[in-house]
């Protein structure tokens, strides 16, 4: 939703080219309309260059000043905001102008009000469309290729522990295929839209069956979630790749494996998601982990921008991942 | 009957070779290993003609198993399985190292333990690059004592001297003797060693202070030197004056 109506980065030197390029398109109209020659036309894009340039230039200055706050307050309250701004520039240029030189300046104000509305509206608009146009493409194909993985590691390992129990415990085997069937119907699909947590959790726990297969009693995974939200709203994918990296970095090196403790609760509005796991100083490179961690980031500020916030920590020997995503139901 | 030891941490792992291994005539399983540890120690009392080594595992992965198990005598044929190791697998092909991909096949299974054979020293190089390469050092030091491969974990080093031309491994309990050098060992553990004399590597964190003490130079003369003082032995280690550096930063 709110994707579909953001103002683009009034910081960024490309917007400011277009901007540039379409006040002055406009300018460059505005005096074929008003010339009756040539030399009519250069003279008059003169006169309305001295009054336009200034007004832009300074605008730029103006919205690289605001833009912190432009992005804070809400999409409407924005554009409001950058009215208010262009209004005011150009009272000052006009006023300035009147100032310094009498002559040819207009005093009334209504006119380049009214102008300066209707160009800022323009400028506006385009932007708007632009958002619309590109921006859901990129994101999505940002989206699939961020997709996250799960490590072929893991699903050959599977594979070998369904063979192993086939013929001695078939129906464990059924269930082990069932389950991993779901995870890649999921892995494998092409729905990116958010889902409710309590379906992502069911998903973690058809996965972990199958790492319960694996490594049995080594793997013990500890559910602090009496206080999560069920129906709330998460991006596909966001916890299980960190189970997966909790069983891979904390369980698997640990010879008598260990505990995942996996907490979910609100607070003010927000969903706080914790995954601990036992953290061994021998098994630092986690190049992987990175990857994965990264991806995840990525994903949040997609869907959530600067309201969701992922950290890794280490603390009393617990590897720590945190989540912090805004509540929506 | 060709005998065999398969270390696998997974438990149904082990299962599917076990089932696979009592298809195949004339092949028994005479050990089961849960990590690399428990392969050499096992081993050594099973006398195993091939090891059937997982490369992720815990305590001692298959890779450092490996190459501890050159000190067995014999020494037995390798075959590595893994699921997924794309770095490993790349090498094994390079230097016709037998490997088997998880899920194993049977005909793969009694193809590669027929043909199997023990390590070349060249492969047994390439298996110590790999280890490296990894940034995975070695868990446990192996020494062969009296026929037997004993394995001291890195962990429980509390120093090591170099004498002579070999190097004596201090833990708690007793000195070991290895043929390594001094240099390659501080190479290879500078993370959790450092070096306190020309002859001496020390585990960080057994360092528990540094003492003033008087002791006699070679020529008869008194003098007092920087000697650090270790958890859990008696023993002082001289500090030379090039490292006393490291006492102040302390």
């Amino acid at each position: 939703m709110r994707k579909n109506s953001r103002l683009p980065n009034l910081r960024n030197l490309g917007i400011h080219l277009r901007i540039l390029i379409i006040v002055n398109l406009l300018t460059v109209m505005a005096a074929i309309l008003l010339s009756k020659d040539l030399s009519d036309f250069i003279a008059l894009l003169a006169q309305l260059s001295a009054l336009v340039q200034p007004i832009i230039l300074l605008s730029f200055l103006g919205l690289y000043v605001l833009y912190p706050l432009i992005v804070k307050v809400q999409y409407a309250f924005g554009i409001a905001l950058i009215f208010l701004l262009e209004l005011l520039i150009t009272i000052l240029i006009f006023n300035l102008m009147h100032y310094f030189f009498t002559s040819d300046v207009a005093t009334d104000l209504v006119r380049p009000s009214l102008l300066t509305i209707l160009v800022t509206g323009i400028v506006l608009y385009y932007f708007y469309m632009q958002q619309r146009a590109y921006s859901p493409a990129i994101a999505e194909a940002r989206l699939q290729a961020l997709q996250a993985r799960i490590r072929p590691h893991f699903l050959f390992n599977s594979i070998n522990a369904v063979l192993s129990v086939i013929r001695s415990q078939p129906k464990l085997a059924e269930t082990a295929l069932e389950d991993m069937a779901d995870l890649f119907r999921v892995l494998m699909s092409e729905n990116r839209d958010l889902v409710p947590l309590s379906q992502e959790l069911a998903l973690c726990r058809q996965y972990l069956a199958l790492e319960k297969l694996r490594l049995d009693e080594r793997l013990n995974i500890i559910w602090a979630i009496e206080n999560m939200p069920p129906n709330a709203l998460i991006p596909p994918l966001i916890l299980q790749p960190l189970i997966e990296n909790a069983v891979y970095h904390g369980i698997e090196p640990m010879p008598n494996g260990g505990d995942i403790i996996v907490t979910i609760y609100t607070r003010s509005k927000e969903i706080h998601i914790t995954i601990s796991n036992p953290f061994t100083a021998q098994n630092q490179h986690h190049s992987g982990n990175k990857m994965a961690l990264k991806n995840i980031k990525e994903r949040l500020i997609l869907h959530f921008d600067l309201e969701a916030m992922l950290k890794a920590e280490v603390k009393d020997n617990q590897y720590i991942v945190h989540i912090r995503l805004p509540l929506h139901a | 009957m060709l005998k065999i030891l398969i270390a696998d941490d997974e438990t149904p792992a082990r299962n599917r070779l076990r089932e696979l291994i009592s298809d195949i005539a004339d092949v028994e399983i005479v050990a089961e290993a849960k990590n690399g540890k428990e392969a050499i120690d096992l081993a050594f009392d099973t006398k195993p003609d091939c090891l059937l080594l997982d490369i992720r595992m815990p305590v001692m992965d298959g890779i450092e198993a490996a190459q501890h198990a050159q000190k067995l005598d014999p020494k037995p044929h390798i075959i590595f399985t893994t699921a997924f190791d794309v770095y490993a697998i790349k090498a094994f092909d390079l230097n016709a190292i037998d490997y088997l991909l998880k899920p194993i096949r049977q005909e793969r299974l009694q193809t590669a333990i027929n043909k199997a054979h023990a390590l070349q020293p060249a492969q047994h190089k390439i298996l110590q690059a790999l280890q490296i390469a990894q940034q995975k050092n070695r868990s446990h030091i192996s020494i062969h004592e009296r026929g037997r491969v004993l394995l001291v974990p890195i962990t429980q080093i509390i120093y090591l001297r170099a004498e002579l031309k070999y190097v004596t491994i201090r833990t708690i309990e007793r000195e070991y003797l290895i043929e390594e050098s001094l240099t390659q060992l501080e190479i290879e553990f500078a993370a959790q060693f450092i070096r306190l004399h020309r002859n001496c590597l020390v585990a960080q964190n057994c360092i528990v202070g540094y003492e003033k003490r008087a002791t006699k130079n070679a020529s008869g003369q008194t003098e007092t030197t920087w000697v650090a003082l270790l958890k859990g032995v008696s023993d002082v280690i001289a500090v030379s004056r090039r490292q006393q550096h490291l006492i102040r930063r302390t």
